[in-house]
């Protein structure tokens, strides 16, 4: 299972170097997102609550980006007929999918966070490190497995980019709670008391509960 | 169409007594038996409505992912339908919680919606995530394959109710560490009341649950009987349309329970306010300093 996974991630992890649809579009989307909080919110720097909430925000709308576009190849050319035929467990195409998101995501925030740290926020990222990593890696894994099963959800569904969104957003509100909840103390000009642990295990069971429930479920989607 | 199967399901007649029986009694405990609260008054009495329909809701939600379950483990395509109706029903009792609910909290904490109850909230985010059930589902035209999707959503969906309630509580409990549970503690008479009115949620969940998958079968009957007249022989006559349901004629049948639902929870809606209404102009009386009356 884990080869036909390896041999669909570097296929579209190809095809992204390539056409450079997905990642470029939804950095430079969450960077009109912080633009369009700066105005919105009326405010030059944010810190605390206020900016967990806006970077968690920002990358929650930049994943709906990318789950719209994650199966958008295999449709475009119907190219998922042709991994259908092929002998391998679906299961695999859905690993490779979550695998894929999880890359673009964590390539999003290399770009997302310090934008994010340049343009809005207050008191710097310096303090937040190796916790903020963490958050962000644990986070990453929830949004990249709801994200696929969602993908693959919509896929047949069609006015599918209004699906996702509607889809998603709901499913990744614990995610958001956890981690914005997570991010907040180290955002602070003084950190303040956190509670690390409970939602990085929080995230932990969600990631684990969704990634096995996935992995279940996603064999039934592609059957034909 | 098969004549030998009873149209409206076994035991369906004798359900829908003991709901009547159930709601009326559940009414009258409601009005007549149950103490008033001695810090809300009146309003605590939205509770008995509120609760239940909130509990019976969110089993709705969980029970029609385990039908779901269900579905694609046997590949039968009853349990699909099963499922649907389980869950659609839920949204529609998550209408009525979400309704009772916002004017419990207006009356209580003075505002439409409050966002540090974490059940208030933590409802409202599933009954988001549910009010895509159907759009996702007829979105997909393949009906074999709209059962399957639709099966994969609800299983997520159920699995997420909990997740999310956990969740909730854990961001809610850190601001405002407070008593959440709100039934444990009830006095008797309270608690046989709302025991009562619990009894009767459930109860009507199931008759109309009951009487949603007999208009889908009369729904079966009847494509299978025009597509018969028309002498087309397409092999899908068998075929579960769920898209039939409040078309065909027995669908009727739901549409009006559901009315007959709505309304009395609109006359309920009513009695309280015009009570409320009755019990401020008393207060405002009282309150009036007496040297003004004559």
């Amino acid at each position: 299972m884990i080869r036909p996974a390896l041999a669909i991630l570097r296929k579209d992890l190809r095809l992204e170097l390539r056409t450079r649809e997905s990642v470029p579009a939804m950095a430079l989307f969450s960077l009109t997102v912080f633009v369009l909080f700066h105005f919105g919110l009326h405010r030059d720097s944010v810190d605390g609550a206020m900016a967990s909430g806006v970077l968690w925000v920002t990358l929650l709308l930049a994943t709906v980006l990318g789950v719209n576009r994650l199966f958008a190849s295999e449709r475009e050319g119907r190219a998922l007929d042709g991994i259908l035929l092929a002998p391998i467990d679906r299961t695999a195409v859905y690993l490779a999918k979550a695998a894929g998101l999880f890359l673009y995501l964590v390539l999003l925030e290399l770009v997302a966070v310090p934008a994010f740290a340049i343009l809005l926020l207050g008191p710097g990222l310096g303090g937040a490190f190796p916790e903020l990593i963490a958050i962000l890696l644990l986070a990453d894994l929830g949004l990249a497995g709801v994200g696929a099963l969602v993908s693959g959800l919509a896929a047949e569904a069609r006015a599918r980019d209004v699906v996702v969104p509607l889809l998603l957003l709901p499913l990744l509100v614990p995610v958001l709670i956890a981690a914005a909840r997570a991010t907040e103390p180290f955002l602070m000009s003084h950190a303040g008391p956190h509670q690390l642990a409970k939602w990085l295990g929080f995230l932990g069971v969600y990631d684990t509960v969704f990634l096995l429930l996935a992995v279940a479920v996603f064999d039934y989607l592609l059957e034909d | 169409m098969r004549t030998s199967s009873p149209l409206y399901g076994k035991g369906l007649r004798t359900l829908s007594i003991a709901t009547a029986l159930t709601l009326t009694a559940a009414g009258v405990l409601i009005f007549f038996y149950a103490p008033l609260d001695a810090d809300q008054g009146v309003i605590q009495k939205i509770f008995y409505v509120h609760v239940p329909l909130a509990i019976v809701a969110l089993c709705g939600f969980v029970a029609g992912g385990l039908m779901a379950i269900q579905h694609l483990r046997t590949g039968d395509r009853s349990w699909d339908m099963r499922s649907y109706v389980a869950i659609h029903l839920s949204i529609v009792f998550g209408v009525g919680v979400l309704i009772t609910g916002s004017i419990w909290a207006k009356r209580s904490w003075g505002h439409w919606w409050v966002w540090d109850e974490p059940v208030l909230v933590s409802f409202l985010i599933v009954f988001l995530l549910y009010c895509c059930y159907q759009p996702l589902r007829f979105a997909i035209s393949d009906h074999e394959r709209q059962a399957r999707y639709a099966s994969v959503f609800a299983i997520a969906a159920g699995a997420f109710v909990p997740i999310n309630f956990v969740a909730v509580r854990m961001a809610v409990q850190q601001v405002h560490p407070r008593v959440l549970s709100r039934t444990s503690n009830l006095p008797g008479d309270m608690r046989l009341t709302f025991l009562v009115a619990l009894a009767g949620a459930v109860l009507l969940f199931l008759t109309l649950w009951k009487l949603a998958q007999a208009a889908a079968r009369a729904a079966r009957g009847g494509t299978a009987v025009r597509r018969g007249a028309g002498g087309s022989a397409r092999s899908g006559g068998g075929e579960l349309s769920m898209a039939l349901v409040l078309a065909s004629t027995s669908g009727k049948y739901v549409a009006a329970a559901y009315l007959v639902f709505l309304a009395l929870m609109l006359v309920y809606v009513v009695i309280i306010a015009s009570k409320i209404a009755r019990i401020e102009r008393e207060l405002h009386a009282l309150a009036e300093p007496p040297e003004k009356q004559p």
